[in-house]
Protein backbone atom coordinates (compact mmCIF):
# COMPACT_ATOMS: atom_id res chain seq x y z
CA UNK A 1 0.00 0.00 0.00
CA UNK A 2 1.37 3.17 -0.96
CA UNK A 3 1.61 6.23 1.21
CA UNK A 4 -0.26 9.38 -0.32
CA UNK A 5 3.23 11.04 0.09
CA UNK A 6 4.64 8.53 -2.28
CA UNK A 7 1.61 8.64 -4.49
CA UNK A 8 1.93 12.42 -5.32
CA UNK A 9 5.41 11.80 -6.10
CA UNK A 10 4.53 9.42 -8.70
CA UNK A 11 2.02 11.60 -10.10
CA UNK A 12 4.08 14.64 -10.12
CA UNK A 13 7.32 12.51 -11.90
CA UNK A 14 4.39 11.35 -14.31
CA UNK A 15 3.31 14.77 -15.44
CA UNK A 16 6.96 16.34 -15.35
CA UNK A 17 7.91 13.54 -17.35
CA UNK A 18 5.14 13.96 -19.81
CA UNK A 19 5.47 17.91 -19.91
CA UNK A 20 9.37 17.16 -20.79
CA UNK A 21 8.41 14.95 -23.42
CA UNK A 22 6.40 16.83 -25.34
CA UNK A 23 7.98 20.25 -24.70
CA UNK A 24 11.35 18.47 -26.07
CA UNK A 25 9.72 17.85 -29.59
CA UNK A 26 10.79 19.07 -32.57
CA UNK A 27 9.07 19.83 -35.79
CA UNK A 28 9.76 17.08 -38.16
CA UNK A 29 9.08 17.59 -41.80
CA UNK A 30 6.92 14.59 -43.69
CA UNK A 31 9.65 14.20 -46.17
CA UNK A 32 11.50 13.26 -42.94
CA UNK A 33 9.06 10.78 -41.75
CA UNK A 34 10.69 7.68 -43.00
CA UNK A 35 11.07 5.84 -39.65
CA UNK A 36 7.61 7.46 -37.58
CA UNK A 37 6.10 5.89 -41.06
CA UNK A 38 6.65 2.63 -40.96
CA UNK A 39 3.98 -0.26 -39.85
CA UNK A 40 5.60 -1.28 -36.83
CA UNK A 41 5.90 2.42 -35.37
CA UNK A 42 2.23 2.73 -35.50
CA UNK A 43 0.68 3.46 -31.93
CA UNK A 44 -2.43 1.32 -32.03
CA UNK A 45 -3.12 -2.28 -31.63
CA UNK A 46 -2.54 -4.17 -34.94
CA UNK A 47 -4.73 -6.68 -36.94
CA UNK A 48 -2.79 -10.14 -35.72
CA UNK A 49 -3.08 -9.08 -31.56
CA UNK A 50 -7.35 -9.00 -32.05
CA UNK A 51 -8.08 -12.32 -30.78
CA UNK A 52 -5.64 -12.56 -27.72
CA UNK A 53 -6.56 -8.70 -26.56
CA UNK A 54 -10.38 -9.98 -26.99
CA UNK A 55 -9.09 -12.93 -24.56
CA UNK A 56 -6.81 -10.90 -22.43
CA UNK A 57 -10.05 -8.86 -21.67
CA UNK A 58 -11.99 -11.69 -20.73
CA UNK A 59 -9.45 -13.52 -18.50
CA UNK A 60 -8.21 -9.77 -16.69
CA UNK A 61 -10.20 -7.64 -14.89
CA UNK A 62 -8.86 -4.32 -16.29
CA UNK A 63 -9.67 -3.18 -19.86
CA UNK A 64 -9.87 -0.01 -22.34
CA UNK A 65 -7.16 2.55 -22.82
CA UNK A 66 -5.61 0.58 -25.46
CA UNK A 67 -7.21 1.89 -29.34
CA UNK A 68 -9.64 -1.58 -28.37
CA UNK A 69 -13.41 -1.66 -27.79
CA UNK A 70 -14.21 -1.52 -24.19
CA UNK A 71 -17.47 -3.72 -23.99
CA UNK A 72 -19.96 -5.46 -26.20
CA UNK A 73 -20.05 -9.45 -26.57
CA UNK A 74 -19.97 -11.76 -23.96
CA UNK A 75 -16.55 -13.18 -22.25
CA UNK A 76 -18.41 -15.25 -20.23
CA UNK A 77 -16.47 -18.34 -20.75
CA UNK B 1 -5.19 -25.76 -36.74
CA UNK B 2 -5.73 -27.58 -40.59
CA UNK B 3 -9.13 -25.40 -40.57
CA UNK B 4 -7.59 -21.87 -39.72
CA UNK B 5 -4.89 -22.55 -43.04
CA UNK B 6 -7.51 -23.92 -45.25
CA UNK B 7 -9.72 -20.58 -44.41
CA UNK B 8 -6.46 -18.57 -45.26
CA UNK B 9 -5.45 -20.05 -48.68
CA UNK B 10 -9.09 -20.43 -49.39
CA UNK B 11 -9.89 -16.58 -49.08
CA UNK B 12 -6.48 -15.57 -50.37
CA UNK B 13 -7.09 -17.19 -53.71
CA UNK B 14 -10.30 -15.73 -54.27
CA UNK B 15 -8.31 -12.03 -53.82
CA UNK B 16 -5.70 -12.93 -56.35
CA UNK B 17 -8.33 -13.27 -59.17
CA UNK B 18 -9.53 -9.43 -58.34
CA UNK B 19 -6.03 -8.84 -57.80
CA UNK B 20 -4.87 -8.52 -61.70
CA UNK B 21 -7.97 -5.86 -62.42
CA UNK B 22 -6.09 -3.05 -60.24
CA UNK B 23 -3.51 -0.80 -62.01
CA UNK B 24 0.06 -0.97 -61.04
CA UNK B 25 0.07 2.70 -60.36
CA UNK B 26 -2.88 3.19 -58.27
CA UNK B 27 -1.31 4.03 -54.81
CA UNK B 28 -0.50 7.44 -55.70
CA UNK B 29 -3.45 8.24 -57.89
CA UNK B 30 -6.76 9.87 -55.83
CA UNK B 31 -9.75 7.37 -57.09
CA UNK B 32 -12.94 8.78 -57.42
CA UNK B 33 -14.19 5.42 -57.79
CA UNK B 34 -14.73 3.64 -54.69
CA UNK B 35 -11.15 1.49 -54.85
CA UNK B 36 -10.16 -1.39 -52.63
CA UNK B 37 -7.64 -0.69 -50.42
CA UNK B 38 -6.43 -3.43 -48.15
CA UNK B 39 -7.83 -6.47 -46.87
CA UNK B 40 -6.90 -8.50 -43.65
CA UNK B 41 -7.24 -12.36 -43.03
CA UNK B 42 -7.06 -13.07 -39.64
CA UNK B 43 -7.20 -16.66 -38.01
CA UNK B 44 -6.18 -17.28 -34.38
CA UNK B 45 -5.99 -20.77 -32.41
CA UNK B 46 -6.43 -20.17 -28.45
CA UNK B 47 -6.38 -23.15 -25.77
CA UNK B 48 -6.89 -22.25 -22.06
CA UNK B 49 -6.50 -24.46 -19.03
CA UNK B 50 -6.65 -23.58 -15.40
CA UNK B 51 -8.83 -25.19 -12.64
CA UNK B 52 -11.16 -21.86 -10.96
CA UNK B 53 -13.87 -22.12 -13.10
CA UNK B 54 -16.62 -19.41 -12.28
CA UNK B 55 -19.18 -21.97 -13.34
CA UNK B 56 -18.33 -24.21 -10.85
CA UNK B 57 -17.81 -21.76 -7.70
CA UNK B 58 -13.89 -21.19 -8.49
CA UNK B 59 -13.18 -25.13 -8.54
CA UNK B 60 -13.08 -27.22 -11.81
CA UNK B 61 -11.74 -27.23 -15.04
CA UNK B 62 -11.32 -23.71 -17.11
CA UNK B 63 -10.31 -25.72 -20.51
CA UNK B 64 -11.39 -23.97 -23.12
CA UNK B 65 -10.86 -23.76 -27.15
CA UNK B 66 -11.67 -20.99 -29.37
CA UNK B 67 -11.21 -20.56 -33.34
CA UNK B 68 -11.41 -17.14 -34.83
CA UNK B 69 -11.51 -15.80 -37.85
CA UNK B 70 -11.83 -12.21 -39.23
CA UNK B 71 -11.55 -10.55 -42.54
CA UNK B 72 -11.01 -6.93 -42.44
CA UNK B 73 -11.77 -4.75 -46.20
CA UNK B 74 -11.12 -1.11 -46.78
CA UNK B 75 -12.32 0.76 -49.39
CA UNK B 76 -11.63 4.24 -50.31
CA UNK B 77 -12.90 6.69 -52.47
CA UNK B 78 -11.98 10.64 -52.64
CA UNK B 79 -15.01 13.22 -53.17
CA UNK B 80 -14.65 15.80 -56.20
CA UNK B 81 -13.78 18.48 -53.37
CA UNK B 82 -11.03 16.19 -52.12
CA UNK B 83 -12.58 14.65 -49.38
CA UNK B 84 -11.09 10.84 -48.64
CA UNK B 85 -14.23 8.54 -47.83
CA UNK B 86 -12.71 5.62 -46.46
CA UNK B 87 -15.14 2.14 -45.47
CA UNK B 88 -14.18 -0.26 -43.30
CA UNK B 89 -15.94 -3.61 -43.50
CA UNK B 90 -15.31 -6.63 -40.86
CA UNK B 91 -16.96 -9.62 -40.09
CA UNK B 92 -15.22 -12.29 -37.86
CA UNK B 93 -16.75 -15.61 -36.49
CA UNK B 94 -16.21 -17.55 -33.34
CA UNK B 95 -16.08 -21.09 -33.02
CA UNK B 96 -15.53 -22.17 -28.85
CA UNK B 97 -15.88 -24.97 -27.21
CA UNK B 98 -15.73 -24.49 -23.28
CA UNK B 99 -15.86 -27.30 -20.44
CA UNK B 100 -17.06 -24.96 -17.70
CA UNK B 101 -20.15 -23.76 -19.99
CA UNK B 102 -20.93 -27.93 -19.97
CA UNK B 103 -20.99 -27.88 -16.04
CA UNK B 104 -24.07 -25.64 -16.55
CA UNK B 105 -26.39 -28.41 -16.29
CA UNK B 106 -24.44 -30.71 -14.28
CA UNK B 107 -26.24 -33.82 -14.67
CA UNK B 108 -26.13 -33.36 -18.81
CA UNK B 109 -23.92 -35.50 -20.73
CA UNK B 110 -23.01 -32.26 -22.73
CA UNK B 111 -24.82 -29.10 -22.04
CA UNK B 112 -25.88 -27.31 -25.64
CA UNK B 113 -23.54 -24.34 -24.18
CA UNK B 114 -20.62 -26.52 -23.96
CA UNK B 115 -20.10 -25.27 -27.43
CA UNK B 116 -20.95 -22.39 -29.44
CA UNK B 117 -20.45 -20.08 -32.60
CA UNK B 118 -20.26 -16.31 -32.22
CA UNK B 119 -20.71 -13.88 -35.10
CA UNK B 120 -19.54 -10.37 -35.02
CA UNK B 121 -19.40 -7.95 -38.30
CA UNK B 122 -18.86 -4.16 -38.17
CA UNK B 123 -18.75 -1.31 -40.77
CA UNK B 124 -16.49 1.99 -40.45
CA UNK B 125 -17.55 4.99 -41.95
CA UNK B 126 -14.43 7.71 -41.85
CA UNK B 127 -14.51 11.05 -43.52
CA UNK B 128 -11.59 13.03 -43.88
CA UNK B 129 -10.20 16.20 -45.22
CA UNK B 130 -6.94 15.99 -45.48
CA UNK B 131 -6.18 19.84 -46.34
CA UNK B 132 -7.41 20.44 -42.91
CA UNK B 133 -6.00 17.07 -41.07
CA UNK B 134 -9.58 16.81 -39.61
CA UNK B 135 -11.55 12.75 -39.27
CA UNK B 136 -15.28 11.85 -38.77
CA UNK B 137 -15.94 8.49 -38.38
CA UNK B 138 -18.82 6.32 -37.37
CA UNK B 139 -19.34 2.66 -37.29
CA UNK B 140 -21.96 0.12 -35.92
CA UNK B 141 -21.57 -3.51 -35.18
CA UNK B 142 -23.12 -6.83 -33.69
CA UNK B 143 -21.65 -9.54 -31.52
CA UNK B 144 -24.33 -12.59 -31.57
CA UNK B 145 -23.96 -15.95 -29.74
CA UNK B 146 -26.55 -18.28 -28.56
CA UNK B 147 -27.04 -16.93 -25.00
CA UNK B 148 -25.78 -13.00 -25.79
CA UNK B 149 -26.89 -10.19 -28.65
CA UNK B 150 -24.84 -6.66 -28.54
CA UNK B 151 -25.25 -4.06 -30.50
CA UNK B 152 -22.63 -1.57 -30.82
CA UNK B 153 -22.40 2.46 -32.74
CA UNK B 154 -19.90 4.77 -32.18
CA UNK B 155 -18.78 7.92 -33.38
CA UNK B 156 -14.81 10.12 -33.62
CA UNK B 157 -13.82 13.20 -34.19
CA UNK B 158 -9.71 13.82 -35.15
CA UNK B 159 -8.28 16.87 -35.62
CA UNK B 160 -4.14 16.69 -36.80
CA UNK B 161 -2.23 19.78 -35.47
CA UNK B 162 -0.71 22.80 -38.35
CA UNK B 163 2.99 20.71 -38.50
CA UNK B 164 0.91 17.26 -38.93
CA UNK B 165 3.02 16.15 -35.97
CA UNK B 166 0.24 16.10 -33.37
CA UNK B 167 -3.19 14.63 -33.38
CA UNK B 168 -6.23 14.76 -30.97
CA UNK B 169 -8.94 12.40 -31.35
CA UNK B 170 -12.22 12.45 -29.13
CA UNK B 171 -14.61 8.83 -29.09
CA UNK B 172 -17.79 7.92 -27.88
CA UNK B 173 -18.73 4.29 -28.43
CA UNK B 174 -21.93 2.54 -26.78
CA UNK B 175 -22.76 -1.17 -26.19
CA UNK B 176 -26.70 -2.32 -25.99
CA UNK B 177 -26.65 -5.94 -24.82
CA UNK B 178 -28.88 -8.45 -23.81
CA UNK B 179 -27.94 -11.62 -22.25
CA UNK B 180 -30.01 -14.90 -21.99
CA UNK B 181 -30.31 -15.66 -18.06
CA UNK B 182 -29.26 -19.14 -18.07
CA UNK B 183 -29.12 -20.20 -15.20
CA UNK B 184 -27.46 -23.59 -13.21
CA UNK B 185 -29.71 -26.68 -13.45
CA UNK B 186 -30.23 -27.07 -9.44
CA UNK B 187 -30.90 -23.18 -9.22
CA UNK B 188 -33.86 -23.48 -12.19
CA UNK B 189 -37.08 -22.83 -10.40
CA UNK B 190 -39.28 -26.53 -11.11
CA UNK B 191 -40.78 -26.57 -14.49
CA UNK B 192 -39.45 -23.68 -15.86
CA UNK B 193 -39.29 -23.43 -19.58
CA UNK B 194 -36.79 -21.10 -21.75
CA UNK B 195 -34.99 -18.37 -20.23
CA UNK B 196 -35.97 -14.74 -19.21
CA UNK B 197 -33.55 -12.09 -20.42
CA UNK B 198 -31.57 -9.08 -18.88
CA UNK B 199 -29.85 -5.68 -20.55
CA UNK B 200 -26.32 -4.52 -20.31
CA UNK B 201 -25.15 -1.46 -21.37
CA UNK B 202 -22.07 0.11 -21.67
CA UNK B 203 -21.10 4.00 -22.68
CA UNK B 204 -17.68 4.89 -22.99
CA UNK B 205 -15.65 8.02 -24.06
CA UNK B 206 -12.16 7.89 -25.32
CA UNK B 207 -9.62 10.94 -25.63
CA UNK B 208 -6.48 10.80 -27.32
CA UNK B 209 -3.36 12.76 -28.16
CA UNK B 210 -0.32 11.42 -30.41
CA UNK B 211 2.79 13.40 -30.46
CA UNK B 212 6.08 12.71 -33.11
CA UNK B 213 8.67 13.79 -30.42
CA UNK B 214 11.44 13.68 -33.21
CA UNK B 215 12.50 11.94 -36.50
CA UNK B 216 12.77 8.28 -34.26
CA UNK B 217 9.91 9.00 -30.97
CA UNK B 218 6.60 9.20 -31.08
CA UNK B 219 4.04 9.03 -28.24
CA UNK B 220 0.70 8.78 -27.28
CA UNK B 221 -1.68 9.50 -23.83
CA UNK B 222 -5.27 7.67 -24.26
CA UNK B 223 -7.41 8.14 -21.84
CA UNK B 224 -11.32 6.02 -21.20
CA UNK B 225 -13.99 6.82 -19.10
CA UNK B 226 -16.14 3.72 -19.15
CA UNK B 227 -19.77 3.12 -17.08
CA UNK B 228 -21.84 0.38 -17.61
CA UNK B 229 -25.01 -0.42 -16.20
CA UNK B 230 -27.66 -3.01 -15.90
CA UNK B 231 -27.02 -6.89 -15.48
CA UNK B 232 -23.37 -7.02 -14.91
CA UNK B 233 -22.94 -10.65 -13.40
CA UNK B 234 -23.48 -13.86 -15.28
CA UNK B 235 -26.12 -15.71 -14.59
CA UNK B 236 -24.72 -19.39 -14.71
CA UNK B 237 -21.77 -18.42 -12.51
CA UNK B 238 -22.27 -20.31 -9.23
CA UNK B 239 -21.21 -19.21 -5.80
CA UNK B 240 -20.91 -22.02 -2.81
CA UNK B 241 -21.42 -20.48 0.66
CA UNK B 242 -19.46 -21.57 3.75
CA UNK B 243 -22.69 -23.02 5.10
CA UNK B 244 -22.37 -25.44 1.64
CA UNK B 245 -25.32 -23.71 -0.09
CA UNK B 246 -25.20 -22.70 -3.51
CA UNK B 247 -26.46 -19.33 -4.98
CA UNK B 248 -25.86 -17.67 -8.73
CA UNK B 249 -23.18 -14.67 -8.78
CA UNK B 250 -24.57 -11.04 -7.37
CA UNK B 251 -22.73 -8.49 -8.69
CA UNK B 252 -23.67 -4.12 -8.43
CA UNK B 253 -25.49 -3.33 -11.06
CA UNK B 254 -23.29 0.06 -12.47
CA UNK B 255 -20.11 -0.25 -12.68
CA UNK B 256 -17.36 3.03 -13.65
CA UNK B 257 -14.23 2.74 -14.72
CA UNK B 258 -11.16 4.61 -15.94
CA UNK B 259 -7.95 3.34 -17.41
CA UNK B 260 -5.42 5.54 -18.95
CA UNK B 261 -2.42 4.71 -21.32
CA UNK B 262 0.73 6.00 -22.45
CA UNK B 263 2.40 4.11 -25.87
CA UNK B 264 5.70 5.01 -27.18
CA UNK B 265 7.33 3.82 -30.94
CA UNK B 266 11.01 4.43 -30.95
CA UNK B 267 13.12 3.70 -33.63
CA UNK B 268 16.51 2.49 -32.70
CA UNK B 269 19.45 2.56 -35.52
CA UNK B 270 18.22 1.43 -38.80
CA UNK B 271 16.72 -2.26 -38.06
CA UNK B 272 15.57 -2.16 -34.11
CA UNK B 273 12.12 -0.63 -33.15
CA UNK B 274 11.10 -0.70 -29.36
CA UNK B 275 7.03 -0.62 -29.18
CA UNK B 276 6.41 0.27 -25.10
CA UNK B 277 3.16 0.49 -23.31
CA UNK B 278 1.62 1.45 -19.98
CA UNK B 279 -1.84 1.61 -18.18
CA UNK B 280 -3.07 2.17 -15.04
CA UNK B 281 -6.93 0.90 -14.34
CA UNK B 282 -8.74 1.67 -11.91
CA UNK B 283 -12.87 1.14 -11.02
CA UNK B 284 -15.67 1.15 -8.60
CA UNK B 285 -15.18 -2.27 -7.62
CA UNK B 286 -12.04 -1.84 -5.93
CA UNK B 287 -10.24 -3.08 -9.16
CA UNK B 288 -6.71 -1.52 -9.82
CA UNK B 289 -4.42 -2.92 -12.30
CA UNK B 290 -1.02 -1.96 -13.95
CA UNK B 291 0.09 -2.91 -17.48
CA UNK B 292 3.33 -2.89 -19.36
CA UNK B 293 4.34 -3.93 -22.49
CA UNK B 294 7.09 -4.36 -24.29
CA UNK B 295 7.75 -5.31 -27.84
CA UNK B 296 11.30 -5.15 -29.81
CA UNK B 297 10.84 -6.12 -33.67
CA UNK B 298 14.09 -6.48 -35.29
CA UNK B 299 14.20 -5.91 -39.11
CA UNK B 300 16.84 -8.86 -39.95
CA UNK B 301 16.58 -8.62 -43.46
CA UNK B 302 14.42 -5.98 -45.94
CA UNK B 303 11.66 -8.69 -46.10
CA UNK B 304 11.49 -10.34 -43.32
CA UNK B 305 11.32 -9.23 -38.94
CA UNK B 306 11.10 -10.97 -35.67
CA UNK B 307 9.31 -9.49 -32.97
CA UNK B 308 9.81 -10.67 -29.23
CA UNK B 309 7.22 -9.24 -26.86
CA UNK B 310 6.69 -9.26 -22.92
CA UNK B 311 3.46 -7.98 -21.45
CA UNK B 312 2.98 -8.04 -17.30
CA UNK B 313 -0.29 -7.38 -15.65
CA UNK B 314 -1.04 -7.39 -12.34
CA UNK B 315 -4.14 -6.56 -10.72
CA UNK B 316 -5.57 -6.08 -7.14
CA UNK B 317 -8.49 -8.05 -6.92
CA UNK B 318 -12.34 -7.16 -6.48
CA UNK B 319 -13.80 -6.69 -3.21
CA UNK B 320 -16.84 -8.66 -3.89
CA UNK B 321 -14.64 -12.01 -4.61
CA UNK B 322 -13.95 -14.93 -2.33
CA UNK B 323 -12.87 -18.19 -3.07
CA UNK B 324 -15.17 -21.46 -3.07
CA UNK B 325 -16.88 -21.59 0.36
CA UNK B 326 -15.43 -18.80 2.11
CA UNK B 327 -18.69 -16.46 0.69
CA UNK B 328 -21.67 -15.93 3.41
CA UNK B 329 -25.18 -14.17 3.77
CA UNK B 330 -23.70 -11.28 5.16
CA UNK B 331 -22.19 -10.72 1.71
CA UNK B 332 -24.57 -8.02 -0.22
CA UNK B 333 -22.43 -9.31 -3.34
CA UNK B 334 -20.60 -12.19 -4.39
CA UNK B 335 -18.70 -13.68 -7.15
CA UNK B 336 -15.97 -16.17 -7.09
CA UNK B 337 -14.73 -15.56 -10.62
CA UNK B 338 -10.84 -15.86 -10.14
CA UNK B 339 -11.01 -13.14 -13.37
CA UNK B 340 -11.56 -10.48 -11.09
CA UNK B 341 -9.69 -12.05 -8.22
CA UNK B 342 -5.84 -10.48 -7.13
CA UNK B 343 -3.25 -12.38 -9.59
CA UNK B 344 -0.34 -11.49 -12.06
CA UNK B 345 0.00 -12.64 -14.94
CA UNK B 346 2.77 -12.64 -17.56
CA UNK B 347 2.32 -12.91 -21.46
CA UNK B 348 5.56 -13.57 -23.88
CA UNK B 349 6.08 -15.04 -27.15
CA UNK B 350 7.06 -13.87 -30.72
CA UNK B 351 5.95 -12.61 -34.03
CA UNK B 352 7.29 -13.08 -37.27
CA UNK B 353 6.78 -11.26 -40.60
CA UNK B 354 7.37 -11.88 -44.26
CA UNK B 355 7.03 -8.76 -46.61
CA UNK B 356 8.52 -9.79 -49.82
CA UNK B 357 8.65 -8.09 -52.83
CA UNK B 358 7.47 -10.70 -55.43
CA UNK B 359 4.48 -10.65 -52.55
CA UNK B 360 3.65 -13.84 -50.70
CA UNK B 361 4.60 -17.32 -52.85
CA UNK B 362 4.69 -14.85 -56.10
CA UNK B 363 1.46 -13.06 -55.30
CA UNK B 364 1.78 -9.68 -55.83
CA UNK B 365 -0.78 -7.94 -53.81
CA UNK B 366 -0.73 -10.09 -50.95
CA UNK B 367 1.97 -8.44 -49.55
CA UNK B 368 2.29 -9.72 -46.12
CA UNK B 369 2.46 -12.72 -43.82
CA UNK B 370 2.63 -12.31 -39.98
CA UNK B 371 2.44 -14.81 -37.40
CA UNK B 372 2.38 -14.79 -33.74
CA UNK B 373 2.84 -17.04 -30.89
CA UNK B 374 2.07 -16.09 -27.27
CA UNK B 375 1.95 -17.84 -24.27
CA UNK B 376 0.06 -16.83 -21.28
CA UNK B 377 0.25 -17.78 -17.58
CA UNK B 378 -1.18 -16.18 -14.64
CA UNK B 379 -0.55 -16.89 -10.81
CA UNK B 380 -4.03 -18.65 -10.34
CA UNK B 381 -2.69 -21.64 -12.06
CA UNK B 382 -3.94 -20.76 -14.87
CA UNK B 383 -2.29 -21.16 -18.95
CA UNK B 384 -2.81 -20.48 -22.17
CA UNK B 385 -1.05 -19.93 -25.51
CA UNK B 386 -2.39 -18.38 -28.77
CA UNK B 387 -0.90 -18.55 -32.13
CA UNK B 388 -2.22 -15.95 -35.11
CA UNK B 389 -1.75 -15.70 -38.80
CA UNK B 390 -2.55 -12.36 -40.78
CA UNK B 391 -2.33 -12.02 -44.80
CA UNK B 392 -2.77 -8.84 -46.12
CA UNK B 393 -3.74 -7.64 -49.46
CA UNK B 394 -2.78 -4.65 -50.28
Amino acid sequence: MKKPKQKKLVLFCSIAFTAILFTSCTSVKGYQKGKINDSEMVLSNRKIEKTELSFQSYREGASGANSGKSGGGCGCN
Amino acid sequence: MKRIFITGFALLALFQTKAQNVPTDSISYKSKKLKLEEVNLVSSYYKQDGDNSAVTGGIGSEHLTDIANTIDVKLVKYGETGIKHTFDIEAGIDHYTSASSDMIDLSANSSASSSDNRFYPSLTYLRENEEKGRTLGIGVSSSTEFDYQSYGGNISFSQKTKDRNGEFTAKFQTFIDQLKLIEPVELRPPGQEGYGSANRNTFAGTLSYSQVVNKNLQVMLVGDVISQNGYLSLPFHRVYFADGSVHQEKMPDTRFKIPLGIRASYFLGDNIIIRAYYRYYTDDWSLKAHTADIEIPVKLTQAFSVSPFYRYYTQTGTKYFKPYGEHTAADEYYTSNYDLSKFNSSFFGMGMKFTPLNGIFGLKHWNTLELRYGHYTRTTNMTSDIISINIKYK
